[in-house]
């Protein structure tokens, strides 16, 4: 009992210095991970596409997603997996984590690109580097999916409207025979510069265990 | 008369003989009068007094000698009442007016500080009068007129994510702050009391509970006061929120404390009992104020839902039932603060979306005009009442409450930031502490309550009323002043100016819907899965009752792009067609920057275009131009039962829609065809961009550089004749290339856009025939058939 418990502490400290969340944290997500893999090694999409909370996500697909994109493990690779195990789980999680009291402020512009690359990313299907109209429309009409007819109509508009601002904002002067190509990381941190993604990205990750006091239900 | 009454406090004193008698008289008359309730009810009758004498003058003068009819005739006592109440808010204003044309002084000293400086003049010159200052800051008249504005001002415009997210903390702060100030503050004073042994000071007959209750009204933190002096501050929301929020939200902890110890100072003694009571008391008071102000909130909400045919009155709806919510709240002495703010913030979002874009701005700024008159009369009162007395000082008691104040708002808001920075993920800095310290202003709320202490029960009360009076002038004017340099100094973070963009909603509504997906999958229920919980309740029911019509359904990105729009479009019109563009940084991106290249399909219809005769170009300018100022001196109706459909109210929906075609319309046209451009743009102004609505009557805000209307003979054309509608049609019906995906169908932020509108001119026929013979070259497969674009264009 003890050998394993010191196992698993080792095992939970390199995860504790690669993603940052304590020790309780990991717990607690390994469990909910055991939850959704069914107690197996890794999960796939279909894990994640059971939890019935997320269905009335507009976005699920995204979400859902970006948990298999290779681009969030920090590993400079591209592509998508099939199944991810906890490790991965845990990484993607932690673009999450809010900052602390003791984070410096280059810590702070790290983490704010860091959650914008993130949803750059999610943005970004065909990772070629830019957002183009066609994925931001995509975006905007997934957001309005759960308004029926309206919202489709809208979507394009609100969609052009958008890149119109982005493109403005960042290359105010462009000829009239010029094509804004599409929304870069730099461009994109720059219009969402106002909301201060550090401090708004980020959940509430528990030291207390909460899956548990469901009285052991079925993952939902 | 009134004008030079309203000018004679502080401007100066060298007046000639009988201006200073006439300033005299009006002093006299002004002092004369008392307090709204009781002059308006003696005032009938007197009047009815005076006609009834009248008549017995009358008969009597049948029998007495004749005297001759009084071509004038003095008889203040009738208007007396509302005479003084506007001469007042004269004054007011005009002070208000008066700091502002000076340019240094409002930058240096904040707004409330020369307002109380003008009370205490006021109040100074009444008393160099000779008269008696008139209680002007009676607990009635305060309570009932004067506040209720200012706090219905803040929960209207309550920014509600920021105060929901952070609400635990405010309601710490609120709660827990405003009771260990109140205890502290009591405490401390009557042990000092206790141990004052040389003086024969009255400080010893202070009880025990006199002191807490002297505690419990002097540790409230005051929202007009904190309004007032944030609102020149420009501080960062969040701290702007914890502050104000505190400030309104305390009035349920000062409420029930005060009725406590007020109720037992008489007997003397507090037990446990008592106690528990008034814990529960707070829970009603404060819950039952919440409750009471949603439900009327509700009403107003489903009311305004029927208002379609009414835009008239509708305003007044959000008014009546507001105060209603604060009056019935004060009924049952539950919070009144607390009810007209959950009344506001309740009502906000269903009232906004049914409600015309004219009753929006009118309930904006009525709510603004209020609050303000309200907020510099509370100064000045408080001015006018500093002088009025009567005041005890008693150097001891002053100076400790004014230290005690200082010591226990910090050590509370210390205590308190270490305990919440343990829930809280965004913690709160010492910068932040130091503000939320020293943001704790004290006001007229204060004052006031000490003045309704009953002298009888409280024989200290005069002694209370200089204390207070002493910490809110402290207050207001060291810390006022003080503060702006701090921000500076500690930098702060300040508001941020920028506008909500397009792209910072979509991506805010992105993250919500993101990280309740995440809580989702993390298998807890956080406070973004509750938030989701509700606003899809909140759609699903809610908003069907309580929205009109198509609006009902509109998801809330739709709404925040229509509201852009809106106000891009208002903007652009108000600028008058200068320079001024919506967006800070002027630029040339147009829609074709954005849209994947595609092959013009009309290009081969552009060369067999004729050219017009530069003269013929003129002409057609000058005809659609005096036909647009003609539409819109048209549909200047100043008959309130019969006020002209404004485009920005109903259909509006459909409008935006019909906006858009008319935009990339004349987008199109510009592009394809340089020359029916119109109207002539000063070289320098940017054409594009104008984004009028043709029905839009304050939309020609063209200035015409050629006032004379030509001598071309143009039959008006009526809005919704037929004809012009018709022509309207052609024009959109010839630039609507069928099959075109329509990539142009995005709102253009700057299109190089053409005016266009409905024009008619029958004598130029042949210019007319030149039009459409235009027109319909420049579609290629000829019109399309859209259906929805049968109706005339003003509804």
């Amino acid at each position: 009992m003890g050998a394993s418990q010191t196992r698993a502490a080792n095992k939970y400290q390199d995860l504790t210095e690669k993603t940052g969340f304590s020790a309780e944290q990991i717990k607690n997500l390994h469990t909910r991970f055991q939850q959704l893999s069914g107690n197996e090694e890794t999960i796939s999409r279909e894990s994640l596409e059971n939890i019935s909370a997320l269905s009335n996500n507009p976005i699920r697909k995204q979400i859902i997603e970006a948990f298999f994109d290779k681009r969030n493990q920090h590993q400079n690779e591209v592509g998508t997996f099939q199944e991810i195990s906890f490790e991965q789980f845990l990484m993607v999680m932690s673009h999450f984590q809010p900052p602390t009291l003791k984070t410096t402020e280059e810590e702070k512009e790290a983490m704010r690109k860091e959650k914008l690359r993130f949803l750059f990313n999610m943005h970004d299907t065909d990772n070629d580097g830019t957002i183009t109209l066609e994925e931001y429309r995509k975006v905007v009409e997934e957001l309005l999916s759960k308004s029926g007819a309206i919202g489709q109509e809208a979507a394009k508009a609100i969609a052009d409207a958008a890149m119109l601002e982005v493109a403005s904002t960042n290359v105010p002067h462009m000829a009239p025979d010029d094509f804004y190509e599409g929304i870069t990381f730099e461009h994109f941190e720059q219009i969402l510069k106002g909301l201060e993604m550090e401090s708004r990205m980020h959940i509430r990750f528990l030291d207390v265990d909460t899956t548990t006091m469901r009285c052991g239900k079925s993952t939902s | 008369m009134p004008s030079r009454t309203g000018s004679h406090s502080p401007a100066g004193f060298g007046r000639s003989a009988p201006e200073r008698g006439l300033l005299l008289l009006t002093v006299l008359v002004l002092l004369e009068g008392s307090v709204l309730p009781l002059g308006a009810a003696s005032s009938p009758d007197i009047s009815h007094h005076a006609n009834s004498d009248k008549h017995q003058v009358a008969d009597v003068g049948h029998n007495a000698t004749k005297k001759p009819f009084p071509v004038l005739a003095v008889e203040y006592d009738r208007v007396q009442i509302p005479f003084e109440i506007s001469l007042w808010v004269l004054l007011a204003s005009l002070m208000k007016l008066g700091f502002h044309l000076i340019p240094r002084l409002s930058s240096i000293v904040p707004e409330s500080c020369l307002l109380i400086v003008v009370g205490l003049l006021v109040g100074g010159l009444i008393k160099l009068a000779g008269e008696e200052v008139p209680p002007v800051l009676d607990s009635r008249l305060f309570f009932l007129c004067l506040l209720p504005p200012i706090i219905l001002d803040a929960g209207y415009f309550l920014p509600i994510r920021p105060f929901m997210e952070n609400l635990g903390t405010i309601l710490m702060f609120a709660v827990v702050g405003t009771l260990w100030n109140a205890f502290f503050i009591g405490g401390v004073l009557y042990g000092v009391a206790q141990i004052q042994p040389a003086n024969p000071s009255d400080l010893h007959q202070l009880d025990l509970l006199p002191c807490l209750l002297f505690g419990s009204i002097i540790s409230a933190v005051d929202p007009v006061a904190v309004l007032a002096v944030f609102e020149e501050i420009h501080i960062n929301e969040l701290l702007h929120i914890l502050v104000f929020g505190e400030s309104l939200l305390n009035d349920a902890v000062t409420v029930v404390l005060y009725h406590l110890f007020e109720e037992y100072a008489g007997v003397g003694t507090v037990t446990v009992l008592d106690g528990l009571l008034g814990v529960i008391s707070f829970l009603v008071v404060a819950l039952g104020g919440v409750l009471v102000g949603a439900i009327y909130g509700i009403l107003a909400a489903f009311t305004s839902r029927f208002t379609s045919h009414t835009r008239v009155i509708e305003p007044l709806f959000v008014f009546v039932y507001s105060y209603m919510a604060y009056l019935s709240a004060e009924i049952f002495h539950l919070s009144g603060i607390m009810a007209l703010i959950a009344c506001g913030a309740v009502m906000r979002p269903y009232v906004e979306a049914n409600i015309s874009h004219k009753s929006h701005t009118t309930i904006k700024y009525f709510l603004k005009m209020w609050s303000s008159v309200s907020e510099t009369l509370i100064f000045i009162f408080l001015g006018v009442a500093t002088v009025d007395g009567p005041h005890a000082w008693n150097w001891t008691f002053v100076t400790v409450t004014v230290i005690l104040c200082l010591v226990a708002r910090v050590i509370g808001v210390v205590g308190l930031t270490y305990v919440i920075n343990k829930f809280r993920i965004v913690k709160l800095t010492t910068k932040d502490q130091f503000i939320i310290a020293y943001g704790g202003l004290r006001g007229a709320i204060a004052f006031s309550l000490g003045f309704l202490l009953n002298q009888d029960h409280f024989p200290m009360r005069k002694m209370f009323l200089t204390a207070i009076i002493t910490v809110i002038f402290f207050t207001v004017f060291v810390q006022g002043m003080t503060i702006k340099p701090l921000v500076e100094l500690l930098a702060v973070k300040k508001k941020q100016e920028a506008k909500r963009s397009i792209n910072e909603e979509i991506h805010t509504q992105f993250l919500d819907h993101l990280l309740t997906g995440i809580e989702d999958i993390c298998g807890h229920y956080g406070h973004h899965h509750w938030k989701d919980k509700l606003n899809r309740f909140n759609k699903k029911y809610v908003k069907k009752c309580l929205i009109a019509g198509e609006r009902s359904k509109e998801p809330q990105l739709i709404a925040f792009y229509h509201k852009m729009e809106m106000k891009q479009a208002i903007e652009l019109v108000e600028s008058g067609g200068g320079v001024k563009l919506p967006s800070a940084v002027p630029s040339t991106v147009s829609m074709q920057n954005i849209q994947p290249k595609k092959p013009p399909p009309v290009k081969a219809a552009e060369r067999a275009l004729p050219q017009l005769p530069k003269g013929r170009e003129e002409e057609i300018r000058k005809i659609l131009r005096s036909n647009l100022q003609r539409t819109r001196q048209r549909l200047r109706s100043y008959n309130r039962h019969t006020l002209v459909a404004d485009p920005y109210e109903d259909g509006f929906g459909d409008l935006l829609l019909k906006k858009q075609k008319m935009i990339e319309l004349e987008k199109k046209i510009k592009e394809m065809n340089n020359y029916l451009t119109v109207p002539a743009a000063p070289p320098d102004s940017p054409t594009m961009c104008r984004a009028r609505l043709a029905s839009d009557p304050q939309a020609y805000s063209v200035k015409p550089t050629s006032d004379r209307v030509p001598t071309i003979q143009v039959d008006l054309a009526s809005p919704q004749s037929p004809d012009s509608v018709n022509l309207l049609d052609e024009f959109r019906r010839a630039e609507q290339p069928r099959g075109e995906a329509g990539p142009d169908q995005g709102l253009m932020m700057k299109p190089a856009s053409a005016q266009s509108g409905p024009n008619k001119s029958r004598e130029d026929d042949e210019s007319r025939d030149q039009q459409q013979k235009l027109m319909r070259c420049l579609s290629d497969p000829g019109p399309s058939a859209d259906e929805d674009e049968d109706e005339p264009f003003l509804p």
